[in-house]
């Protein structure tokens, strides 16, 4: 049998178990197989689902950051308090509209704001967008090395030579 | 083109179990959320919008930058029985294919090889999410095919993507890689041995999350779980794939374990084997939850060797093809749920039947 099949541990409850609780109490931990209303009854949730607790934390940061960039998105329209309201971003170009706040909610969900994956270079590629890239990868790099951050440091230097080496095909 | 053909040997490639550890990693899938610059993410689409956005991938599929023979199925072309097998196959999602059933806008489509384990949704929560799936812990080998789609596309369609932030993403939980490993592994030892509590703790402050195989929210079905990644900013993809892939084979070991620790530990284990077997050999009705349970049983026989037969790929072929839709489709008409719970019995004793005892040694008896 699964535990998914258990019910409830509480007396008189036949309800199935949805909520495993796990209790440390003097070193010993303790498992508990609950019902939601028996969970709830015990002071456990109500429990948050994934995309709740992302929704909290756009709540949470809209209210403090979110303040300070009013208005709505040049290019879609959309408003703090529509993102807000349904936790996702309304075009690309939010996150430059917002980009205070989606700095600072990145780096809530993801512990960085900093991407250091693959760096796209778009079918013909407008010249002054990529100088300006190249520039301001140029800038992050020497705030590495100042840092003494080398690891970094060289990801934007592969980055920059991926750049310069698609902008000269 | 029928429906069926379109259809056809679509996402199947993995059923083969020849990935490593295939027995218990069934299979790893790598998706990436991709954006088109310059358009309104899903949220805040129109039908024309979404349509447009639908052409423009629609006619990359004879491109030189894209592998040949690609198929490019709108859903509301297809039939919703149809539909519904892409979503058994795990192709399409509720949310792609839900727009359709429901009175919501459409505009949605699947791009997919039949003869190659990518694919690619389109207009979903993002423009394009791109997927590679496969047999067993092969998360290297899915990210190296689903990035080798990801350049073609990227080098037709401009992508949106931000020097920070990277690709940029209609959810900002996966902005960034926009990548999401993820693993549908089979635990049944570590949830016998109470374990499974701990390890899956274990994987949550190692950043992999877990859920039950039919989506988020769901109940765990016969022992199934699905790790994925949690975050995707910050680390390069190669990292996360790497760090993904070793983390699942840590669980691995571990089910493997406490297999050993099970099986010297007394009949028990065997005896549930055996059950399993003998259940799945002689039932007349099989609900599909009563079926992931008994498979679980025997997949954990074939594994451990105490069952001899079928294959792993077999059991593979039945967790699909006995799901409602691949029911409907073999028997060629939309079957009753009693009739449905024969047809699935029916398949199974038939599969088991083609395929020989499961024990020589039991043949004497």
């Amino acid at each position: 049998m699964s535990q998914a099949d258990r019910s409830c541990d509480s007396a008189n409850c036949e309800n199935r178990a949805s909520v495993h609780l796990t209790q440390v109490v003097d070193n010993q931990a303790s498992t508990q197989y609950l019902c939601k209303a028996c969970a709830e009854a015990k002071g456990v949730g109500p429990l948050l689902a994934p995309e709740k607790a992302v929704m909290e934390l756009v709540s949470h940061v809209v209210d403090g950051d979110g303040r300070q960039e009013g208005g709505a998105c040049d290019f879609c329209g959309q408003t703090t308090a529509d993102f807000k309201e349904s936790g996702r971003m309304g075009c690309p170009e939010c996150y430059t509209s917002f980009e205070t706040l989606s700095r600072r909610l990145l780096r809530r969900i993801h512990g960085s704001s900093e991407h250091v994956g693959k760096v796209y270079v778009p079918p013909d590629p407008d010249g002054f967008v990529s100088g300006r890239q190249v520039a301001d990868l140029g800038r992050r790099l020497e705030r590495a090395i100042e840092a003494e951050d080398f690891e970094r440091a060289a990801v934007l230097r592969d980055q920059i030579r991926g750049l310069d080496a698609a902008r000269s095909r | 083109m029928t429906d069926a053909e379109a259809v056809g040997g679509l996402g199947l490639r993995w059923l083969g179990a020849d990935g490593p550890d295939a027995d218990i990693v069934l299979s790893t899938r790598v998706r990436l959320a991709r954006n088109l610059q310059g358009h309104r993410f899903a949220s805040r689409t129109d039908m024309d919008e979404r349509r447009r956005i639908r052409d423009r991938v629609a006619r990359l599929v004879d491109s030189p930058s894209l592998p040949g023979g690609a198929r490019f199925l709108t859903m509301e072309g297809l039939e919703a029985h149809s539909r519904r097998i892409l979503l058994e196959r795990r192709l399409v999602s509720h949310d792609l294919v839900g727009r359709v059933d429901g009175a919501e806008p459409t505009g949605t489509a699947l791009l997919a090889w039949p003869d190659a384990p990518v694919s690619a949704m389109v207009n979903e929560e993002d423009h394009l999410r791109l997927q590679c799936l496969v047999s067993g812990l092969s998360a290297v080998d899915a990210w190296s095919l689903v990035d080798r789609l990801d350049v073609g596309l990227g080098s037709e369609l401009p992508l949106a993507f931000h020097h920070d932030f990277g690709y940029l993403t209609s959810c900002p939980t996966n902005a960034g890689t926009g990548l999401r490993a993820s693993a549908l592994v089979h635990l049944p030892a570590l949830v016998l041995t109470k374990e499974i509590g701990r390890v899956l703790a274990g994987l949550d402050r190692l950043g992999l999350t877990h859920r039950g195989v039919e989506g988020e929210g769901s109940r765990f079905t016969g022992n199934f779980f699905q790790l994925s990644n949690q975050t995707t900013l910050g680390k390069s993809e190669e990292d996360l794939i790497e760090h993904f892939g070793r983390t699942v084979d840590s669980v691995v070991e571990k089910e493997r374990e406490a297999r050993q620790v099970l099986l010297n530990a007394g009949p028990r284990m065997e005896d549930l084997i055996w059950r399993a077997y003998g259940l799945l050999r002689h039932a007349r009705l099989l609900g599909y939850r009563d079926l992931s349970e008994l498979l679980s049983g025997v997949r954990l026989g074939v594994s451990l060797g105490v069952l001899k037969a079928p294959a792993i790929g077999s059991l593979n072929r039945m967790m699909v093809f006995t799901q409602a839709a691949h029911l409907d489709e073999a028997a060629g008409s939309a079957l009753s749920a009693e009739e449905r719970r024969c047809h699935r019995a029916e398949y199974v004793r038939a599969a088991l039947r083609d395929l020989g005892e499961a024990s020589t040694s039991d043949a004497a008896l």
